[in-house]
């Protein structure tokens, strides 16, 4: 009797965390008003806030290089907007 | 000519504009839904107001791979005319036919009152029937109308006369008073190189008789059909 093999999966899956934030040099009107509630908060030395957003991912990947490859397209087409945005992937494992 | 009007899942400015085009400048006019991959014919898409997949990630960034868009931007690239208004204007830029992207209105506020705008340019489909200086009332209603471009784009951008509308006084004066969001150069509507697309964040359609408070709208739909008009 032949028995059937289980395959076993061949994909694993990956988490990543893609933080999105404002280009430097353009305007936040958000972390500028953050900072003056700081200042009005009597909070000195705050030079500067800047906002951004988080994303966490987990997605199936058949390889932490090709997961990797995978998050960074899904960032530039997607998640951030070139003009503006910039992205940074960390915690990919 | 007809005009299709783009309905996405969160568009609310779409019976308005399909109303102003049907009812007070009587010409045709058809929904095209999202999830199409036909424009039906339309002489002129409009992409219109409103929050368009909950204006969720960034406005407009959603909405630009609905399967419609694929066909807009084609149209867009062979000459087609294109009339993004607010949301559909913020569509534009994602999609890439219209340089530039939206950041939050300095303010910080969702933007709903009356504006004046100044028409830069009448050579254009959109504005043929407009005065250069003309200052139309016309309202904005939004929260990302804060246009932003890098320092060379916005040079090449005056250059090529691509900016077609700016925020004034109801003298026509460009002041920072008369800037509803902070965009820069008190932009409200930009052109690609070719004139055939055009984005602004005022709400043309809100203006369009004078029960809604001003007609001055009306001029911009009035331009589209003179273009058309004797060309079947």
């Amino acid at each position: 009797m032949i028995k059937k093999e289980k395959k076993a999966k061949a994909e694993k899956i990956s988490q990543a965390v893609v933080y999105v934030s404002l280009k430097e040099g353009v305007l936040d009107p958000q972390g500028l008003t953050i900072k003056r509630a700081l200042e009005d908060l009597g909070y000195k030395g705050i030079n500067e806030v800047r906002s951004g957003k988080f994303y966490e991912i987990t997605l199936d990947a058949s390889s932490l290089q090709n997961g990797k490859k995978l998050v960074a397209e899904i960032s530039n087409k997607l998640l951030a907007n070139p003009v503006i945005e910039t992205f940074e992937i960390k915690g990919l494992r | 000519m007809k005009f299709g009007v783009v309905v996405f899942p969160g568009s609310n400015c779409d019976y308005d504009a399909y109303k102003a085009l049907k009812d007070i400048l009587h010409q045709k006019v058809e929904y095209l839904w999202h999830k199409d991959t036909s424009l039906q014919k339309s002489g002129c898409v409009i992409l219109p107001g409103g929050f368009s997949y909950g204006d969720y990630l960034r406005t407009g960034a959603i909405a630009r791979f609905s399967p419609i868009m694929k066909e807009v931007i084609k149209f867009a690239k062979s000459g087609g005319l294109v009339l993004g208004i607010c949301n559909g204007f913020q569509i534009l830029l994602e999609a890439g036919l219209l340089p530039g992207a939206m950041l939050q209105n300095s303010s910080l506020r969702f933007v709903c009152r009356w504006i004046h705008l100044k028409v830069e340019r009448n050579d254009l489909p959109f504005t043929k029937a407009c005065e250069i200086g003309q200052v139309l009332k016309i309202p904005v209603a939004h929260k990302e109308g804060n246009y932003y471009i890098d320092q060379d784009e916005l040079v090449r951008l005056e250059r090529e006369r691509q900016v077609v509308f700016r925020y004034c006084n109801s003298q026509g004066e460009l002041n920072s008073d008369s800037n509803p969001n902070g965009s820069l150069a008190n932009i409200a509507g930009i052109t690609n190189p070719k004139g055939n697309v055009l984005g602004l964040m005022p709400h043309p359609e809100r203006a369009s008789e004078g029960i809604l408070g001003s007609a001055d709208g009306k001029v911009i739909f009035e331009s589209i059909a003179a273009h058309f008009k004797g060309r079947g």
